[in-house]
């Protein structure tokens, strides 16, 4: 390090760049202050309003439905999906299909979608922002998934198959539990990705069912209330602790590989 | 090789169905269907009230031609542009001081770069409005050194740092794994031969690390204008400054143009595929050369 004295200027700088406004950010969500920008003192005091605030609340329970929801769909037809490539084509137009929507703007997807749910005249709702989720979180299943089938010892399938078991036995038996952390890994993060996502919601969703991205946006534009950071500060402290938790996973599941 | 034939779990062609059958149909019906009919709507005359009108025209595509979307355009660009500098300029010396570290504190470094890109992109760019806001602490400081208030929010430059802190960790990581890769010894080797560190670093490792420079630089670029970012200029911007992803949603959502919000769609999925193709081209030619 010492030999690269003038690089540290932009690593410290990185660093601070990248947590300077979550600081700041936290330190405003406990400002007794009314006005967000001055220090007034330490308080819990926004935390209990957030607690009253209605459409909040609805949006936390509207995201938490297409959340679980779109992450179950995203596992089961994402796995099946990493199986199926993995083990029975080896077309590279398939492959490139399940990775299409991890690689298209968000935005495409968005109008793709809001043109065929008019077409085909769907009244939008929570179950239309549901698909649309399912739609980029079966991409990140798949790849997770076959990122660990890449790595995943046959000799198991081709013994149980040998030994006379039905493709389903050795299927449910085998395969599913070796894949087992790979499919974890891949539902967190569709789960994840699920909860932040607004652009695609926000277009998908109707007026009526915000998610509580669609929610903090309204509030965002319509000005700045210490609420917001109240909010702000539990949401980085889920993330947070959810990005370590699956960070420590991964390497406990690698420690006893 | 036989160890990695392919294991038939279940028959050949029921087992294609059974696994591939359900993820590829539901991506059929709404990934792809959806993708064409918003292709199709480049070349259809505009609905009253959304949607289209089935009559063939080439007005939308000439439209693009418009000085006035050009400018959105140009506009677009130079903020990716001066975006993704500044990514390389940051980037670069803490990916290559990453690399350098002891493996713990890599790890930790690392996580401490990826962990607030996790976090809600709402709130990462709320947080740059309490930051730049007039009354904020950025100000609150310019005015205790006599030098502020100065108005940072609700221009080109806070959208910078929105986008900035949107996408930093996109240009750090790929600059990371090609600089974690490279050799120690060709430095030494450098350095046993009278190089002083910055001739090896300029003929050395920069040359050697140019193919993460390069998806960096691909990656922030084309996530900048293209991923549909309308919430970073409309928030940190104050809406002064309109980028394709607001042209598209307003296209979409309050013009209700569909076709010409559809060309402009398909133009950014055109220059991202034009880019990536570039990338991995160079990548390539890069693999080759070593």
């Amino acid at each position: 390090m010492r030999r690269h004295g003038w690089l540290r200027l932009p690593f410290w700088l990185t660093y601070l760049f990248l947590y300077a406004p979550i600081v700041v950010l936290v330190m405003m969500s406990f400002n007794r202050n009314r006005s967000p920008y001055t220090w007034g003192g330490l308080s819990l005091d926004w935390y209990g309003r957030l607690a009253g605030n209605a459409s909040i609340r609805t949006g936390l329970v509207n995201t938490l439905i297409v959340a679980l929801g779109s992450t179950a769909l995203s596992t089961v037809l994402g796995t099946l999906l990493a199986v199926g490539l993995a083990r029975h084509t080896r077309s590279r137009l398939l492959d490139a299909l399940s990775t299409l929507p991890a690689i298209l703007p968000d935005l495409v997807i968005a109008i793709g979608l809001l043109a065929f749910y008019s077409a085909i005249k769907l009244t939008l709702g929570l179950h239309s922002v549901l698909i649309a989720h399912t739609v980029f979180g079966m991409a990140f299943v798949a790849a997770v998934v076959r990122a660990r089938l890449g790595g995943m010892d046959t000799s198991l399938e081709e013994a149980s198959r040998d030994l006379g078991a039905a493709p389903l036995t050795t299927f449910v038996r085998i395969t599913l539990p070796t894949l087992a952390p790979g499919i974890v890994a891949g539902a967190l993060l569709a789960f994840t990705l699920s909860l932040d996502e607004f652009v695609i919601a926000f277009f998908t969703a109707a007026p009526s069912e915000p998610t509580l991205p669609i929610v903090i946006y309204s509030m965002v534009r319509f000005g700045v209330t210490p609420e917001i950071n109240a909010l702000a500060t539990l949401l980085l402290a889920v993330s947070f602790t959810v990005v370590i938790v699956a960070q420590r996973l991964t390497r406990l599941t690698e420690a006893l590989k | 090789m036989t160890a990695r034939q392919p294991v038939r779990v279940l028959g050949k062609a029921s087992g294609r169905l059974a696994t591939m059958g359900p993820g590829f149909g539901f991506l059929t019906v709404f990934l792809l269907v959806p993708l064409a009919l918003v292709l199709s709507y480049t070349v259809f005359r505009r609905g009253r009230f959304g949607g289209v009108v089935h009559e063939p025209t080439g007005e939308n595509f000439a439209r693009l031609a418009d000085p006035l979307y050009l400018e959105v355009v140009a506009g677009s660009v130079k903020l990716a542009a001066i975006t993704t500098l500044l990514a390389l300029l940051l980037g670069y010396p803490t990916a290559y001081l990453i690399a350098r570290l002891p493996a713990r504190w890599k790890v930790i470094a690392l996580v401490a770069v990826v962990l607030p890109f996790w976090t809600n992109f709402l709130i990462r760019t709320y947080a740059w409005i309490v930051l730049l806001n007039s009354e904020g602490p950025v100000n609150s400081g310019l005015k205790a050194l006599g030098l502020g208030p100065v108005e940072l929010l609700y221009t080109d430059g806070a959208i910078v740092a929105g986008l900035l802190y949107a996408y930093l960790p996109l240009m750090i990581l790929p600059l990371y794994s090609a600089v974690e890769r490279l050799d120690p010894e060709l430095r030494e080797a450098s350095a046993n031969l009278g190089a002083r560190p910055a001739r090896t670093f300029w003929s050395v490792t920069l040359p050697l690390s140019l193919p993460g420079v390069l998806t960096g630089c691909v990656f922030v670029f084309v996530f900048v204008p293209s991923l549909g970012n309308f919430v970073i200029p409309e928030l940190l911007g104050g809406g002064r400054r309109i980028m394709v992803g607001n042209l598209i949603r307003d296209q979409f959502l309050k013009a209700r143009d569909w076709p010409f919000g559809s060309v402009l769609a398909l133009a950014v999925v055109a220059v991202l595929v034009l880019l990536l193709f570039a990338q991995a081209w160079a990548a390539r030619r890069a693999g080759r050369g070593a």
